[in-house]
């Protein structure tokens, strides 16, 4: 028996030393040049059930880090991404974090995509004093657990009124139905705006639904939402469930408007959903059709460096990594007090999905884009394009090239959702609790 | 009523699934008194099995009903084989020494298995390819039925068919009978025991196996960690039906699939929600392990100490 044990054990630390052996390799090619160099700690799941979202972002940073270091660096000095995997798991994210702090003392942190995710992480930056922006984390508790924590994207609450709007509005649906994650902080963000919106539109929920990543299937519930006969179902998920879910739907039948957000942004998307996802919207940060130059060069470069097209998670790294650049410039040096503050001052910035000011809340007030899923040639087509009332003048990009099928929404409404966004975040916050307790 | 008739499908659909690999854990446990625990994890295998030899053998590319086949086949075989080597590796050396002994060994084996797949796979959920054309049946009322679905059953009650078939008409299977019985005495008359014993596994992990492939056609996302919950709610199938009972444990099998799909469908009118349905399985197991402690059909042995 002490045999067999040892043997195991023997595998088991061969596996381990292998894999350690693989990255602390890596680190040290990453951190050996030079001393002025640096450091930024990037965190996000390349093993996990999202790990398409940490790929495109690992991608994204390395495209605009090697563009600046190419261009001269930071006031001479370089940007050198270390990267940490951790796998899509919560506490996964607060281990790796505190990694890339106390022991590779990293001097700003960019990460995570799932909202979940970076609020494990982001407590840890905060109390170690190192600013982290987060990409694409939507929900807005994210930047409320501190100064230190911004992100270059919108939030749930403009992300959730999109689509209410685009349901009520465009597709001119009464009654809706939401199928979430119940263990997603993006997705139970989601629900409760977009069900707050769609019902101050005049509309109706008639069910609500949730479910976990490890269930089997989603016909249970999708026959019970079957049965009441939703004109549109909203699905706030991740792509890894939503392909599965359309899927499913469309084989008892029901052929309604499938709506998401960002979180279904992937190209395992089609592989999973196929042709089920015909007649499907999301909304999203910004479109790779949008034929502005500053998007279509940013599209060849990633294309010619990753063999692939970027979706809107790597743009919004490549954003993210762009602006701690520039903050770093203005703050003269990666000191984590004037850091934080360059990053917070963030002013109309021009990146490829818009133009970002960081508000008092240090959220980004941008516009969103409504695509729509063409399964055939796995790729989104651009619908149309929803500004927030308000911000700051939008970038020729938005203004110019979109305005072919623009629909923007009238100020009346819209100064609704921004007020909402600006000033009632914490509200809404404590509103979207409250409504998932009733719901439990 | 429909819509009841859906669920009812949606539920034996799942609940089939069950019952192949819940009839992998009590084979073995009718056997060894070993509680598999690598046993979820070979219904992992198998549907890797398959997405392997789909990709390799380009029946991803053109579905037929001959692809099906060989995947399926292909995915039992391999499932098979590695069925038995775990045996012959990890199970037979510690065989004769405490229960707890196999059953930490069991454990070990089941968390070896998952991550080598993470470190060879990754952890990326794949898409398993579509190999036969999926259609939809209307059979009542607004109630639909998949292909994948009706493969799902046809191929469980073939393969439950052919299992009884070896196990009371085939030497082999009185082998099987003799072992469970009384392991000792079966080897006194003369039974290859160490052979009857990698034969259960080998049958038990093709079953697995063929459940994996069958899930992958229904749900094509599959990943390392699959095997886990699946793996568990078959063995509270097995346990349910009574632990060493075939046909319990496909009757353990169906009725944790009805169960928790009627959770997710009805459960919210007696204040149950949804997400509730993992923990119905287990509710029930405790249940009916408080009320009957050998399972629904398992027969109370007096042990003797």
């Amino acid at each position: 028996m002490k045999n067999f044990f040892l043997a195991f054990s023997l595998i088991f630390s061969i596996l381990l030393s292998s894999a350690c052996v693989d990255k602390s390799a890596n680190s040290t090619t990453n951190s050996g040049s030079g001393d002025g160099d640096i450091k930024v700690g990037v965190y996000g799941d390349t093993s996990g059930a999202t790990s398409s979202f940490g790929q495109s972002t690992k991608n994204g940073i390395q495209l605009a880090f090697d563009e600046i270091n190419a261009a001269g660096g930071v006031n001479g000095r370089k940007l050198i991404m270390l990267f940490e995997d951790d796998q899509g798991r919560p506490e996964q994210a607060k281990t790796v974090v505190s990694k890339l702090i106390n022991q590779d003392r990293v001097q700003a942190l960019l990460g995570e995509v799932a909202s979940t995710n970076s609020l494990a992480a982001a407590p840890v930056a905060q109390d170690a004093k190192i600013p982290m922006i987060t990409p694409s984390s939507t929900n807005p508790k994210v930047t409320e657990v501190g100064d230190y924590i911004s992100r270059v994207c919108f939030i749930d609450p403009f992300q959730g009124l999109v689509m209410a709007k685009f349901a009520g509005n465009t597709l001119k649906a009464k009654t809706a139905a939401i199928i979430g994650d119940v263990n997603s902080d993006y997705s139970k963000g989601l629900t409760a705006v977009f069900e707050q919106e769609f019902t101050k539109l005049g509309g109706r929920v008639v069910a609500k639904e949730a479910y976990t990543q490890t269930d089997p299937d989603f016909k249970g519930q999708l026959t019970k939402i079957r049965n009441l006969n939703p004109e549109v179902i909203y699905i706030p998920g991740y792509y890894g469930q939503v392909g599965i879910i359309a899927k499913q739907a469309r084989e008892l039948g029901m052929n309604m408007p499938l709506l998401g957000g960002d979180g279904w942004d992937s190209p395992d998307l089609w592989k999973l959903g196929g042709e089920s996802l015909k007649n499907a919207y999301i909304s999203n940060h910004y479109s790779a059709d949008n034929p502005a130059p500053e998007i279509q060069n940013f599209v060849k470069a990633y294309r010619a460096k990753f063999n692939t097209a970027p979706d809107s998670l790597a743009a919004l790294a490549y954003d993210a990594a762009k602006v701690l650049a520039d903050a770093i410039k203005r703050a003269g040096g990666t000191d984590g007090a004037k850091l934080k503050d360059a990053i917070n001052a963030t002013k109309e910035f021009k990146g490829v999905t818009g133009s970002i000011t960081l508000d008092a809340n240090r959220n980004a007030v941008k516009p969103a884009v409504v695509l729509e899923l063409n399964p055939t040639d796995s790729k989104f087509t651009f619908k149309e394009t929803i500004n927030p009332e308000g911000m700051s003048a939008p970038t020729a990009a938005n203004t110019n090239t979109m305005s072919n099928g623009n629909m923007m929404m009238n100020a009346n409404a819209m100064s609704n959702g921004n007020m909402m966004m600006n000033s009632n975040t914490t509200n809404s916050n404590s509103n979207m609790n409250s409504t998932m307790n009733a719901n439990r | 009523m429909d819509t009841f008739v859906q669920q009812l499908i949606n539920g034996l659909t799942i609940g089939s699934i069950y019952a192949l690999i819940a009839l992998g854990y009590t084979m073995v446990y009718g056997i060894l008194r070993l509680i598999n625990f690598a046993h979820g994890d070979i219904y992992m295998v198998g549907a890797y099995a398959g997405y392997l030899l789909a990709i390799y053998l380009g029946f991803d590319a053109n579905p037929s009903i001959f692809g099906f086949i060989v995947v399926l086949l292909g995915a039992m075989l391999v499932a098979a084989l590695i069925g038995m080597a775990i045996e012959r590796f990890a199970y037979r050396p510690v065989r004769k020494f405490s229960r707890m002994t196999t059953l930490i060994t069991a454990i070990g084996m089941s968390l070896f298995i998952e991550y080598l797949f993470v470190f060879i796979f990754s952890g990326t959920p794949r898409s398993f390819p579509q190999l036969l054309q999926n259609d939809n049946y209307t059979i009542f009322g607004n109630a639909t039925i998949s292909t994948s679905q009706i493969l799902i059953f046809a191929v469980s009650i073939l393969l439950m068919v052919a299992l009884q078939y070896i196990i009371f008409r085939t030497k082999i299977g009185k082998a099987m009978r003799a072992v469970s019985f009384n392991l000792n005495s079966a080897k006194l008359m003369g039974v290859n025991t160490d052979f009857v014993i990698a034969f259960t596994f080998a049958l038990g992990s093709a079953l697995a196996a063929a459940g994996g492939v069958l899930t992958a056609q229904y749900n094509p996302k599959i990943e390392p960690l699959m095997g886990i919950i699946t793996g568990l709610k078959a063995f509270v199938a097995a346990v349910l039906g009574g632990i060493g009972n075939i046909p319990g444990a496909v009757l353990g099998g169906l009725l944790i699939g009805a169960a928790e799909t009627l959770v997710v469908g009805y459960g919210s009118y007696i204040g149950i929600p949804s997400t509730y349905r993992d923990a119905v399985a287990f509710a029930i197991l405790i249940l009916v392990l408080l009320i009957r402690p050998a399972g629904l059909l398992g027969t109370n042995v007096q042990e003797k100490v």
